[in-house]
């Protein structure tokens, strides 16, 4: 409360122009107060989606306004934002939301993980490991994990309610018939707090072990289905799996053509029409910064290539 | 009561009310009583349609009365089956009452030696044991052993009805109700039935038959019961 | 498991109106385990809907329904707590719908569709679970082959075979059937029904089975319930309401049913 308050001194000092006409944060006061509060019901209930009331954003659904809209009601002056999109800060739609929190609050933004207090992402976990007071918020298309087999809200919310997951064994139970293993890749349902199952929102499997028992606060928003949900930190993440055919990442033998780290999760890129492809980190942030410390993978004379993704821009 | 009674009958009533055809009353038996005792072969006698084979479904609770008691012994205790509860004459007819019918209803596709088994392994009997007593007691009433894994839809009426006897004799039932167990079969039939319907007796069982054939009905039965139409309108 | 001293399920008054319509009224029974109880009656006579109250699915306008758990005796199953209710009838109750596409998951494999329940309960071994199933397959005749496929491609005896190893793989205490062998060809309903008889002894099954066919009553059950109207106008054993019906009602369907 004082906080807000606070801002709504500060933004009475600001000139208009820095603003642009908007209220801090594009959102109006109260709006925000009731997002904060849809967030302080999620924390104290892990893993259980929270109806809010999702405005309508400058931008159509599908393009990341619930976690625009989870950013927009935390934001303050004081915070650093950074914003990425399958892990890289430079694509367009990254880009774009970084520059709409510019334009909305004058607040500093960043690319380097490592200093952000707030962070919105789309389909992946930054590599650098996150820290105590750090906020990850994720862009989240369909919250509800069970609307694949069942598709009554009514009988979903019942489901969780209960505590009934059968079916949730039931998706594994064909991967494994069809394929011989747990073959989803993406949006890897995970149980929190050993009570509620979870969509972690379409990041690659490979991440998920990142959101267990994290220092950092999760949030999740999904503006088209108006719902938000959250991991406090330190919270148990449990990736769903059989006994007999236990949760895994698969680590393949690549490594980062540009910074040659094995651990991290890679992007395929095309060089060339006839086919050419290397393999670099999905994570911008994180190759720059293992590229600046000297390490070099295989193939860093890309000169034109590196020095593209390595273009700063603060 | 008699240490070695076992089933006894007070008072018994049954009439039809058929109300398709106008709600006509047939009566058939008027106040019937009787008692019969362990090693006993009890036959009814009289003509046709004086309630012999009625009586053999009301004491097997197929039928029920309209009025009177019925009281089976019933592995130590007395139960009157007019009143008692459906698993307690499903018990009953599991484990102390044997009935052949007149008339064999088969049932489609089920091998003659499982409808012979069946009454043993309901109990618990081990499947082995089961059937080599079927295959004994088959053997005994003369069923080829070809015929044994066929259902006896196809069967004569006579083999059927050597089925029927066979899955009630396999078990040894304290009481036997036997409705013209001898009518379709031949001699050699004949005197094999006669033959276990004696050693039920030895063995203490009490039996209540309706036997047409004077001879089988004079070597079998220990004492006879005359049976006469209903008189009056009930 | 219903001790000596209470019955399995018991039903007290049982009453369903559909407005000034009445469904079901007055229905009482006790059922014990190991029982089969036929409910037969023409159509529209309230079968289905005392079936649905029976099974927890709709709750009757008055009276009970009771089912008794070994450890807490009877109790009145509207009266629970909703997860237990539908813990129950997902493990300790089985229901078997007359359409067999309305108790199956259609988009997911046959396999899948035998081992839910084993998966609700818990189990998370796939190796254990697929085990059962093949085993349940077997049982049912079901070619072990067709374990992956998906419903669609099965027949409608085949279908209704899986949806009895679907149910009965939790073991339940207690089954429902609603017309089992409806819609099916006679020589299908034939085997089906051969394998439910083998079923219920084999496992010593209590069974509420719903149906208008006789000969069905007549092969599987041992008691009947004969309904007109919404009322059970007679009751008791199979031979004694078929070979000796009392209600004018009864006598009449008796004597319509044509022998083959």
């Amino acid at each position: 409360m004082k906080k807000g308050l606070k801002t709504q001194l500060k933004i009475d000092e600001t000139s208009s122009s820095e603003l642009n006409g908007y209220n801090f944060a594009y959102l109006d006061e109260g709006t925000k107060r009731m997002i904060r509060r849809a967030i302080l019901k999620a924390v104290a209930i892990p893993g259980h989606q929270v109806s809010f009331g999702s405005r309508e954003m400058p931008l159509p659904y599908g393009w990341g306004t619930g976690g625009i809209q989870v950013t927009a009601s935390l934001i303050g002056p004081d915070d650093t934002l950074k914003v990425i999109d399958q892990g890289s800060d430079d694509t367009t739609n990254a880009v774009s939301i970084r520059r709409f929190f510019s334009l909305t609050t004058g607040v500093k933004t960043t690319e380097r993980t490592s200093m952000a207090s707030l962070i919105q992402t789309r389909h992946r976990i930054p590599e650098t490991p996150l820290r105590p007071g750090q906020i990850i918020i994720y862009q989240v298309p369909i919250p509800e994990p069970l609307r694949f087999l069942e598709p009554r809200e009514t009988e979903t919310r019942r489901m969780h309610a209960l505590s009934e997951y059968g079916i949730m064994s039931i998706k594994l139970y064909e991967d494994i018939s069809v394929h011989g293993r747990i073959a989803t890749a993406y949006n890897y349902p995970v149980l929190v707090n050993e009570r509620y199952v979870m969509s972690p929102s379409p990041i690659p499997k490979f991440d998920n072990p990142k959101m267990d028992r994290s220092p950092a606060l999760q949030l999740f928003g999904a503006g088209r289905e108006k719902r938000i949900y959250a991991v406090p930190p330190y919270t148990r993440v449990r990736s769903l799996d059989f006994e007999d055919h236990p949760f895994r990442i698969e680590k393949g033998e690549r490594s980062c053509a540009l910074c040659g780290s094995q651990e991290s999760f890679l992007d395929e890129i095309i060089t060339d029409d006839r086919g050419t492809r290397l393999y670099a980190c999905s994570d911008t942030d994180y190759c720059q910064q293992r590229h600046m410390e000297g390490q070099r993978g295989s193939s860093p004379g890309i000169p034109l290539l590196a020095a593209k993704r390595f273009q700063r821009k603060d | 009561m008699m240490m070695n009674e076992l089933i006894t009958v007070q008072d018994l009533r049954k009439y039809f009310v058929l109300h398709l055809q106008g709600g006509v009353r047939l009566s058939v038996l008027n106040k019937i009583s009787l008692s019969v005792y362990s090693g006993e072969c009890l036959a009814l006698n009289g003509p046709s349609g004086s309630g012999k084979s009625t009586l053999l479904r009301l004491l097997y609770s197929n039928y029920r009365p309209e009025g009177g008691v019925i009281l089976i012994k019933h592995r130590q205790e007395w139960i009157d089956m007019t009143t008692a509860q459906s698993r307690v004459v499903l018990d009953v007819r599991r484990k102390t009452i044997g009935y052949v019918s007149q008339f064999f209803r088969v049932i489609p596709r089920v091998p003659a030696l499982d409808i012979v088994m069946e009454p043993l392994l309901r109990l618990g009997m081990p499947r082995k044991e089961a059937r080599e007593r079927t295959e004994g007691m088959l053997k005994r009433l003369n069923i080829p052993g070809r015929l044994w894994a066929i259902s006896p839809t196809t069967f004569s009426g006579g083999e059927q009805q050597r089925i029927n006897i066979a899955r009630c004799f396999v078990m040894p039932y304290p009481i036997l109700l036997l409705d013209e167990p001898t009518a379709s079969l031949d001699a050699v039939n004949r005197r094999a039935v006669m033959e276990l319907i004696r050693e039920a007796k030895d063995r203490g069982a009490a039996i209540v038959g309706v036997f047409h054939d004077e001879a089988v009905r004079n070597a079998v039965s220990t004492r006879m019961m005359d049976m006469k139409p209903a008189e009056g309108i009930p | 498991m219903a001790s000596e001293d209470h019955p399995l399920l018991r039903a007290t008054k049982v009453t369903r109106c559909f407005g000034k319509r009445v469904g079901c009224r007055n229905v009482s029974f006790d059922l014990w385990p190991g029982e089969v109880l036929g409910v037969v009656g023409e159509s529209g006579a309230g079968k289905t809907t005392l079936l649905h109250c029976l099974s927890g699915h709709w709750m009757p306008s008055s009276g009970t329904v009771s089912y008794g758990d070994g450890k807490n005796g009877l109790t009145d199953i509207y009266e629970m707590a909703e997860p237990r209710r539908r813990y129950l009838m997902r493990t300790e109750w089985g229901f078997v719908h007359q359409n067999p596409k309305e108790g199956l998951r259609l988009r997911v494999s046959a396999g899948a569709n035998v081992g839910e329940r084993l998966m609700a309960c818990g189990l998370r071994h796939y190796g254990e679970i697929r085990k059962d199933v093949l085993n349940w397959f077997h049982r049912v005749e079901i070619d072990q082959d067709r374990v992956d496929d998906l419903p669609s491609t099965f027949s409608g005896g085949m279908l209704q075979r899986l949806q009895i190893a679907r149910n009965l793989i939790s073991k339940p205490h207690l089954t429902f059937m609603d017309e089992p062998t409806g819609g099916l060809d006679v020589s299908v309903q034939a085997r089906l029904l051969d394998l439910l008889k083998g079923l219920v002894s084999e496992l010593d099954l209590s069974v509420v089975i719903v149906t208008h066919d006789l000969a069905v009553v007549r092969l599987i059950a041992h008691r009947l319930l004969v309904m007109q109207q919404g009322e059970v106008v007679e009751a008791g054993l199979t031979d004694q309401v078929l070979d000796d019906p009392q209600h004018p009602y009864t006598q009449l369907l008796v004597s319509s049913v044509i022998q083959a």
